[in-house]
């Protein structure tokens, strides 16, 4: 299976990355961003084929290592 | 005062924390690769400064989770002292033995250029020998220094003095809560901070403010 991982910053951690990203939008003449926050993605193909303990799988992975629970949530779909 | 540096791939500082090791106790520091499972017997590990794993993922992620760190991480709740500095730090926060996360500085600049620390705990074993209010000029070189933590694990740190180090006003150079640069755990025997000691107590270094910090390990 496929898992499909994404990765975010919670809510009122200082994103300054997403900020310059907004920052360089404005410049291109984006006039309608309002606000950006940026992410990590992860493909991660797993031999299990049991959805939901590859589903538990990729969670602990997740939890272990893909996001930092301090600062990161993340958000797991299986394909 | 025997003492052990991890290395990790991609870690650059670990030469001069050794030399200010040894300068400072007089032993020479023992190296731990990071594949090892076992740490030395020592009474310190220090965690030193660099880019493991290329800071990918995040910076300090993979190191953290390196086969040593088991051991340093049961030890290290057995009471065995535990310096981090810069990537240190990050490590050993990414290892759980730290609250909080060091995340991108917030101007987004790498930063490298000596900043004005107060030590504000002078009862850990790294700064016994300063007193409470004493002002060193420190070196700091990194990109993601910026400490954060949620406001209960702000509150507990300030209520508990647990803040060793904070960048005297006007010379926080990553935007880091409250100015700090460096914090202690609870139980008092793992510190992490952001600058560089290690690069500021000898003549050539320009300044010798940090030797007293390493001078305070002897006490330890």
């Amino acid at each position: 299976m496929k898992a499909k991982v994404k990765v975010t910053l919670k809510k009122g951690v200082l994103d300054p990355q997403g900020k310059a990203i907004e920052g360089a939008l404005n410049h291109l003449g984006f006039g309608g961003v309002e606000h950006v926050r940026q992410g990590k993605y992860f493909e991660i193909d797993v031999a299990e084929t049991d959805k939901a303990k590859a589903m538990s799988e990729v969670k602990a992975m997740c939890e272990k290592l893909i996001a930092n629970t301090v600062i990161e949530n993340y958000d797991i779909e299986l394909a | 005062m025997k003492s052990a540096v991890v290395v990790f791939p991609g870690i650059n500082r670990e030469r001069d924390m050794m030399l200010a090791l040894e300068a400072v106790t007089g032993i020479t520091p023992l190296a731990v690769w990071h594949t090892d499972t076992e740490l030395p017997k020592v009474d310190l590990i220090v965690v030193p400064g660099g880019f493991s794993y290329g800071d990918y993922l995040r910076c300090g992620a993979i190191a953290a989770r390196s086969p040593i760190m088991t051991d340093v991480r049961a030890k290290a709740q057995k009471g065995l002292m535990v310096l981090g500095v810069c990537n240190g730090f990050q490590i050993i926060t990414e290892a759980g033995l730290l609250p909080g996360a060091l995340v991108r500085n917030a101007h987004l600049h790498f930063v490298c250029r000596e900043v004005k620390l107060e030590v504000e705990n002078n009862s850990t074993f790294f700064t016994s020998r300063m007193k409470k209010g004493d002002v060193v000029s420190c070196p700091v070189a990194h990109g993601e220094g910026n400490y954060i933590c949620d406001e209960e694990t702000l509150k507990s740190l300030e209520g508990e003095g647990r803040v060793v180090f904070r960048y005297t006003q006007g010379t926080n150079p990553n935007g880091a809560m409250n100015d700090i640069a460096g914090i202690v755990n609870k139980a008092g025997n793992v510190i992490g901070m952001m600058p560089h000691p290690e690069n500021m107590i000898e003549p050539l270094h320009g300044k010798t403010d940090c030797r007293p910090l390493f001078e305070s390990l002897l006490a330890a």
